[in-house]
């Protein structure tokens, strides 16, 4: 089926054998000439080289980046809309085969890949194409002579550190903002997953002018870290995890430059009883909603992978739960039926097993999973895990730390007052969930809880125009609605006085 | 005096080469999400610790780190160190190598615990 899959693709599309980085619309090979290569955690096969970039690319791609940007930053809103929607454009013509290939790069089912992350990546640039043509600078009129004019300018090049899990939706992210803002960027995707962003540049073609997007691929020390120091930046932005993002805020605090983060969560999926007062549509829409921590492996940033279920129905709700995650269909990434598929790379899985280790050693119990998958054939060197329910209390570290793998750590609590505590009890603040038939408890819960995204009777859905954020230690900035304008783009203020009269002081 | 961070063999050895290239190195333990719950291993200088950063111990002569608000929720573990295959996503200055480091970890048991009470909350970092 992989064998199959590359060539699928590679009758539409070119997988080049090796990939340079792209600089100033063009393929441009790395200074120092070192490249690495980039498996396919579906098979641990080899898919292709991408380059092992320094400084001195970094550099280049900053040059190509600047001599574009007083001439994209001048473009009209009219101009960048169209070309944000041309790039939806591709990728909707193309959607099939991008899925195929973020599957094959990250691991992650092409059902997802087709169904969610490159719908979502679609519609993404379609609304920022949106936002930039009714946004509006604004004017006060201090006095009758005096009128201050408020106008939004972009900040000029900004530089844009891409994470694995959701490549080239997390890319779109963070592209479609700062372009639409009027700004040229230099983006470093992951490296365990450069595939598609390389694709979806060469598929692009001449729809972006040159310079106005670069990709430059490396490890974070040796291609990262000089983009995030460089005093050439106007901006940075980020997606991974506290350490990473500390040091990316002290960088910036050496240039006095923004940053946006987003760290992370242990996101909080809370039912009470109610939910089971009837067995029907909706109760079934929140057993989904239980199951959701296997989305995407669980490596998902707002993972719904602590459960809080009512001490009321606790019983009786797991039964139902632990049966639904059992029917999870774990199998081949690239089979349309598989709901769950590889972890993006061998530490992730090591990671994951060490976290089984440490949550038994705590006492939590296993209810169902617990264990790395074989799956056997063509995927038996691939990296899966099987779904798993923990059972335990909030102070376990398998409570504590996003594990970023298909594990749900459930606990009971009794009353709202203990479920909003137990709720909060973590240092990050990204996600949560809560499922009730009674809206206003819905509405007085939610806001209590410190989220930036509080899904009511739903959960992971990431549409346009819903704004998603950190609270805690969760991040800085909200990602996906125009709120993130703010984030891409200075105010200017010019203060115009038409009084032909001298103040006075002199 | 019972150690709250310790490193494999393995770990050792990739430490010992990344000392070579880079000069000293410290640890931090990181949180949070994609590579999160890693730890990061940094030239010394390139990450600055402060007040807000327990030093949990020291491993292949290096300084281990974590955030005090972090290490509320960690502190009844001790971490061990260990290297495996991979590629990781940070700063983290191995993962050139094509390895990561991870943390492993063992609960303390209550006669540690009561020993490491004693002895008082670990050092923070100026």
């Amino acid at each position: 089926m992989f064998q199959q899959a590359l060539d699928q693709v590679s009758k539409q599309v070119l997988i080049r054998e090796r990939y340079d980085n792209y600089i100033g619309g063009k393929w441009v090979a790395p200074v120092e000439g070192r490249y690495f290569d980039n498996p396919s955690p579906v098979t641990g096969q080899k898919l292709c080289e991408v380059p092992r970039s320094s400084a001195a690319d970094i550099e280049l791609a900053l040059d190509a980046a600047h001599k574009a940007k007083d001439a994209w930053g001048k473009t009209s809103a009219a101009e960048r809309a169209k070309v944000l929607n041309r790039i939806a454009d591709v990728l909707e013509q193309k959607l099939d085969l991008v899925a195929m290939i973020e599957t094959l790069d990250n691991g992650k089912p092409i059902r997802e890949t087709t169904l969610a992350d490159m719908p979502l990546a679609v519609d993404h640039f379609r609304y920022f194409a949106g936002v930039i043509r009714a946004q509006e600078g604004s004017l006060s009129e201090i006095d009758n002579d005096t009128v201050a004019y408020h106008f939004r300018e972009p900040l000029g090049v900004v530089g844009q550190i891409i994470p694995w899990n959701f490549p080239l939706l997390m890319a779109t992210w963070k592209l479609a903002p700062a372009l639409a803002a009027g700004n040229c960027v230099v983006l470093k995707p992951a490296e365990q997953t450069p595939l598609s962003i390389l694709v979806l540049m060469e598929l692009l073609g001449d729809i972006v002018p040159p310079g106005v997007i670069n990709v430059v691929n490396g490890f974070g020390l040796e291609a990262g870290k000089p983009l995030a120091q460089s005093k050439r930046i106007a901006k940075i932005a980020f997606t991974g995890e506290t350490t990473t993002g500390r040091m990316i805020m002290q960088y910036a605090s050496d240039n006095i430059i923004p940053v946006t983060l987003e760290l992370g969560g242990k996101s909080p999926n809370i039912f009470f009883a109610d939910v089971m007062d009837q067995d029907d549509d909706f109760f079934d829409k929140c057993l989904e909603g239980f199951a959701m921590f296997a989305l995407n492996q669980g490596e998902v940033c707002t993972c719904p992978s602590r459960a809080l279920v009512d001490a009321r129905i606790y019983d009786r709700f797991m039964e139902r739960a632990v049966a639904r995650v059992k029917k999870i269909k774990q199998g081949h990434p690239l089979d349309m039926s598989t709901m769950i598929g590889a972890q993006a790379s061998n530490d992730q899985l090591e990671k994951i097993l060490s976290y089984f280790d440490i949550g038994q050693q705590e006492g939590a119990k296993v209810l169902t999973g617990g264990k790395r998958a074989d799956l056997g054939g063509e995927i038996g060197e691939g990296y899966y895990v099987e779904p798993t329910v923990l059972e335990g209390n909030n102070k376990m570290r398998v409570f504590q730390e996003e594990i970023f793998g298909p594990v749900v750590s459930v606990v009971k609590f009794d009353g709202e007052e203990e479920a909003l505590s137990i709720a909060n009890d973590t240092l990050y603040g990204l996600g949560a969930g809560v499922w009730t038939r009674d809206g206003t408890r819905a509405y007085r819960f939610g806001r209590a809880i410190q989220a930036g995204r509080v899904w009511t009777n739903c959960y992971h859905l990431y549409p346009a125009h819903a704004s998603f954020g950190g609270y805690k230690q969760s991040g800085i900035g909200r990602e996906n609605h125009l709120k993130m304008m703010d984030h891409y783009q200075q105010t200017k203020n010019m203060l115009v006085s038409y009084s032909p009269k001298a103040l006075g002081f002199f | 005096m019972i150690a709250r961070v310790e490193i494999t063999e393995k770990a050792a050895a990739v430490l010992a080469r990344l000392k070579i290239q880079h000069g000293a190195m410290l640890f931090h333990q990181s949180g949070g999400c994609c590579d999160g719950s890693a730890p990061m291993c940094f030239p010394v200088g390139d990450f600055r610790v402060g007040p807000q950063d327990v030093l949990l111990g020291e491993i292949g002569g290096c300084q281990f780190y974590i955030g005090a608000a972090q290490f509320d929720y960690w502190q009844h573990t001790q971490l061990i160190i260990d290297v495996v295959p991979g590629r990781g996503s940070g700063f983290s200055a191995e993962a050139p190598e094509g390895v990561r480091f991870l943390t492993r970890s063992r609960v303390f048991t209550d006669v540690e615990l009561t020993e490491l009470e004693a002895a008082g909350p670990p050092a923070r970092a100026a």
